[in-house]
């Protein structure tokens, strides 16, 4: 066969391949949308939830979700910049390095209720941290690290080589380059990481059971004393994020309106990750232009 | 090399100091009652703790994990209260005299089917025999021409406990799928043609097909009288030396105005309507 | 004034200081992580090894064995926790849905950064990513709602099984290995791709023959993502996987995997009994079947590589 025909045969070939995954997610996100949309309401975001009376909304879940990705965002992110840049850059290529990769592969495939017990009987318990966001934080960041890490390793790997020559030459440091050179470049794929780990925070359940808790207490949002116990900016306090709410409304939920929450819920979730994914995107973009010359590919 | 040597050692010191500084946070959590357990009970203690603590000043923290989780935890005395659906003494590695039990809530359980298996009506050896295996199509039992697809509950939950001490008489039951919440069990019912299950009595609506047993029905006045015989307890554990704030807080959820508010308007039966009494071992004694 | 140049010339510069911190900063992280890779896998080791130690159960009998029910003694009177059908069953189901969403996966990759315009690759991209952030939960009642009365209206039964299970991790795991894939992808130096086109090669020759070469490291590296995220997820695949502990059959009997049965096993048995131990067990399993798959997966990526680098 003449190599054209192969191409134009292999073409259609990903075009159909790429054509099932649209519809798939067509299907998916807008089974979610449809079903949930019709019960998204104001008085639905900004009321909070009921145990058994229909008509609870999901204010405090919302806000403990966003909160708990910006707080895990903050753990995580030095720990895995730092360790994807040693990787990248300081490690030496011997056998040691190959293990402690392959140790936080499969790191990543622990269930998360191994995870969240982990960090229960550790941080809850012994250092009596007790159950609050920050201990989900905890528990998230154990996750989220190989993932991240990885993909920071990556991300500045794929910047060209003769960035950091160039640099070296000018008497830069190595880790000066790194930081003011090498990092900015490579923002836009690390961009992509910060947005699956994101997501999966967003939408975990399991492992926040046993850490961040699955039950709310009432939030005073005129509080704004971190220290205070009611104030919603603690991060001591016990918070049940969106997806723990889902996840307990359909399990053992005998609110009446149950299906309508959760759906709601689903939708809201849906909504929120695009507009943190957006929000994310333009960030990245920001600081992609104020930090180097060239334009996002 | 020993640049390397020094560079990673210093970084060690950094971790370890790190790590010290963590583990020395410990704070005072005298009005803090944690109680962690059964996700059964969970909305029931929630909306209680709710009432109770901006009428007292307390914070309590109701948390699930499952009974097991309940148990071990208060027994390690890691928490105060711990919730479970089955009592302490039948769970191997509890050392019960170690705890007190609180009875909150009774909990009515019926077997459930599919809508489209035309069987309203069933004897308890017919039911035993579902579970064990000798049946497997509901014609056997006067419904449709359709299999049976057993769901039963988790091996270890209070619900499956319950069940099998009532109904199955000590035969064993058949393999067969394991799902481990009410929510789940009941969309499963109501999706598969043919399918059985059991749920607590506040499960149930219009999308499910409850089953008499010899003609009794399941509510609530027969299981207070025993005429339904699948019901178990809801617990409250806590430590032998318990807190006075705590055993306040249960002694609130035992009141007569809690069990005949909360605890009947979420669906379970009031411990002071029981007209029976049930021990650990199934044993069942007029009051 | 000749002394002080010669100090400097023979101090370490601000440069030196500059390295060491960064040195000592980024050791200090890669620290951290190893040290709570070190800690979470010491801690499901010790759990696990307990059923074997305390319990006395001969580790063939876990490993083979077609029986769990570890509170109840079987024949030889011994608790029986025979882990083989879970086993099995993580093992096809983590297999189907990786081989399932690895084409996929490559397609999207190659047609975001070779086929569509800027604009519709970043759609598609985003709209993948957002599936990442939708809890289990959900992915498990669309499947029962779904997936599984389609299975059971293609191949009869009750539709719950490992085909159900695998359809919906397909559909989880899209995303990661997607996404993943793009960068590694996108990482390819620009030249190759130009001397390939310079050459004559057309534009299918150039991905096959020169871009999917050069980046099967990291392609292989989301498959791994992909796949340990396919042994860790547990409530979606338990709703539609039957959740039943018997040996697979055939892909449209109910299953159980490893995880599953840890998760819903894990509350309702008390810290320190068999019971118990038996599911560190399963987590321990785990591990050491997601480092095989790991290490089989490296082993043919270096093979791979290893023809093309001169």
């Amino acid at each position: 066969m003449n190599p054209k025909s192969v191409n134009r045969i292999a073409t259609t070939v990903i075009n159909s391949l790429v054509g099932v995954v649209v519809a798939l997610l067509v299907l998916l996100i807008s089974y979610i949308l449809v079903t949930g949309l019709p019960h998204m309401s104001l008085d639905f975001l900004l009321s909070p939830s009921q145990s058994y009376q229909a008509g609870g909304g999901i204010r405090d879940q919302l806000f403990n979700s966003i909160y708990l990705v910006i707080l895990t965002l903050i753990i995580s992110f030095p720990i895995a910049l730092g360790a994807g840049i040693y990787l990248a850059e300081y490690a030496p290529k011997n056998w040691i390095v190959d293990v402690i990769r392959t140790l936080i592969e499969v790191l990543s495939s622990l269930p998360s209720v191994v995870v969240g017990l982990f960090a229960y009987l550790v941080f809850v318990i012994k250092f009596q941290v007790g159950f609050s966001i920050i201990s989900g934080a905890v528990a998230l960041t154990i996750f989220n690290l190989p993932l991240l890490t990885r993909n920071i390793e990556d991300s500045i790997k794929s910047v060209p080589d003769f960035q950091m020559q160039g640099a070296l030459a000018l008497g830069l440091s190595k880790w000066t380059t790194i930081i003011k050179i090498i990092f900015p470049s490579a923002i836009p794929g690390i961009i992509t990481g910060i947005i699956l780990s994101s997501g999966r925070i967003f939408g975990e359940a399991a492992a926040l059971i046993y850490t961040s808790g699955q039950s709310a207490p009432v939030l005073n949002y005129a509080n704004w004393n971190p220290f205070s116990p009611d104030s919603f900016l603690n991060p001591m306090r016990p918070a049940e994020t969106l997806a723990v709410h889902i996840w307990k409304v359909n399990s053992e939920g005998i609110t009446p309106d149950a299906n309508a929450i959760s759906s709601g819920a689903s939708a809201v979730l849906i909504l929120v990750i695009i507009l943190f994914n957006f929000f994310a995107h333009w960030i990245g973009k920001k600081l992609y232009k104020k930090f180097t010359v060239g334009e996002v590919k | 090399m020993n640049n390397r040597l020094i560079h990673f050692i210093s970084a060690l010191g950094i971790l370890i100091l790190f790590l010290t500084g963590c583990s020395s946070n410990n704070g005072s959590k005298s009005k803090e009652i944690t109680s962690v357990g059964s996700t059964a009970l969970q909305p029931l203690v929630e909306q209680a703790a709710h009432q109770y603590s901006t009428e007292k000043g307390l914070t309590i923290n109701v948390q699930g994990g499952g009974s097991g989780t309940g148990l071990s935890q208060v027994s390690q005395g890691a928490v105060n209260i711990g919730n479970s659906d089955v009592f302490a003494d039948k769970q191997t590695g509890i050392d019960a005299k170690k705890l007190t039990d609180y009875k909150v809530a009774v909990v009515g359980i019926t077997p459930v089917v599919n809508k489209g298996v035309g069987v309203k009506n069933i004897s308890f050896k017919q039911l035993r025999d579902i579970f064990t295996g000798k049946f497997t199509n509901w014609k056997q039992l006067g419904g449709k021409n359709q299999e049976i697809i057993v769901i039963n509950r988790v091996k270890g939950s209070g619900t499956r406990n319950t069940f099998e001490s009532s109904v199955l008489n000590g035969e064993k039951a058949l393999n067969a799928q394991e799902q481990d919440s009410n929510g789940t069990v009941k969309r499963i019912v109501s999706s598969t043609p043919g399918a059985i299950s059991y749920l607590s009595f506040s499960f149930l609506d219009n999308t499910l097909q409850p089953l008499s047993i010899d003609g009794v029905k399941p509510e609530d006045k027969n299981v207070e009288d025993n005429s339904w015989k699948i019901w178990s307890y809801e617990h409250m554990y806590t430590a032998k030396d318990a807190k006075k704030n705590v055993k306040d807080f249960i002694q609130y959820l035992q009141s007569k105005p809690t069990q005949d508010g909360l605890v009947k308007k979420l669906g379970y039966i009031s411990i002071h309507d029981m007209k029976v009494v049930k021990s650990s071992d199934n044993v069942v004694t007029k009051k | 004034m000749k002394n002080s140049l010669k100090e400097k010339f023979l101090s370490p510069s601000k440069q030196t200081y500059q390295e060491s911190f960064g040195k000592i900063i980024s050791s200090f992280c890669i620290l951290i992580i190893i040290a709570l890779v070190v800690s979470i896998l010491g801690f499901v080791t010790t759990k696990g090894i307990d059923t074997f130690t305390q319990s006395k159960i001969n580790v063939f009998d876990f490993l083979f064995g077609n029986v769990w029910s570890p509170s109840s003694t079987g024949a030889n009177g011994k608790p029986e926790v025979g882990a083989a059908p879970m086993i099995v069953t993580s093992f096809t189901v983590t297999l189907i849905s990786a081989a399932i969403a690895t084409p996929f996966a490559i397609a999207c990759a190659i047609f975001m950064t070779f086929i569509a315009n800027n604009r519709g690759s970043r759609l598609l991209r985003s709209t993948i990513e957002l599936l990442v952030g939708i809890p289990s939960v959900i992915y498990g009642y669309i499947g029962l709602t779904l997936v599984v009365p389609l299975v059971r209206s293609i191949y009869g039964g009750t539709g719950f099984g490992i085909l159900a299970g695998a359809i919906v991790l397909f559909v989880m795991i899209l995303p990661t290995v997607t996404s993943l894939t793009v960068d590694s992808i996108k990482s390819v130096p620009d030249y190759y791709i130009k001397a390939s086109y310079g050459l004559g090669a057309t534009r299918w020759q150039t991905i096959y023959k020169v871009v999917l070469k050069i980046s099967l490291p990291g392609i292989l590296t989301a498959v791994i993502f992909g796949m340990t995220r396919a042994f860790g997820e547990a409530l979606a695949v338990q709703m539609v996987i039957g959740n039943s502990i018997t040996m697979p059959t055939n892909l449209t009997t109910p299953a159980s995997t490893l995880t599953s049965q840890l998760t819903t096993g894990i509350g309702n048995t008390i810290m320190g009994t068999l019971q118990n131990n038996a599911l560190w067990s399963l987590a321990l399993v785990l591990l050491f079947m997601s480092l095989f798959f790991n290490i089989l997966i490296k082993i043919i990526g270096k093979r791979g590589a290893a023809k093309y680098e001169s």
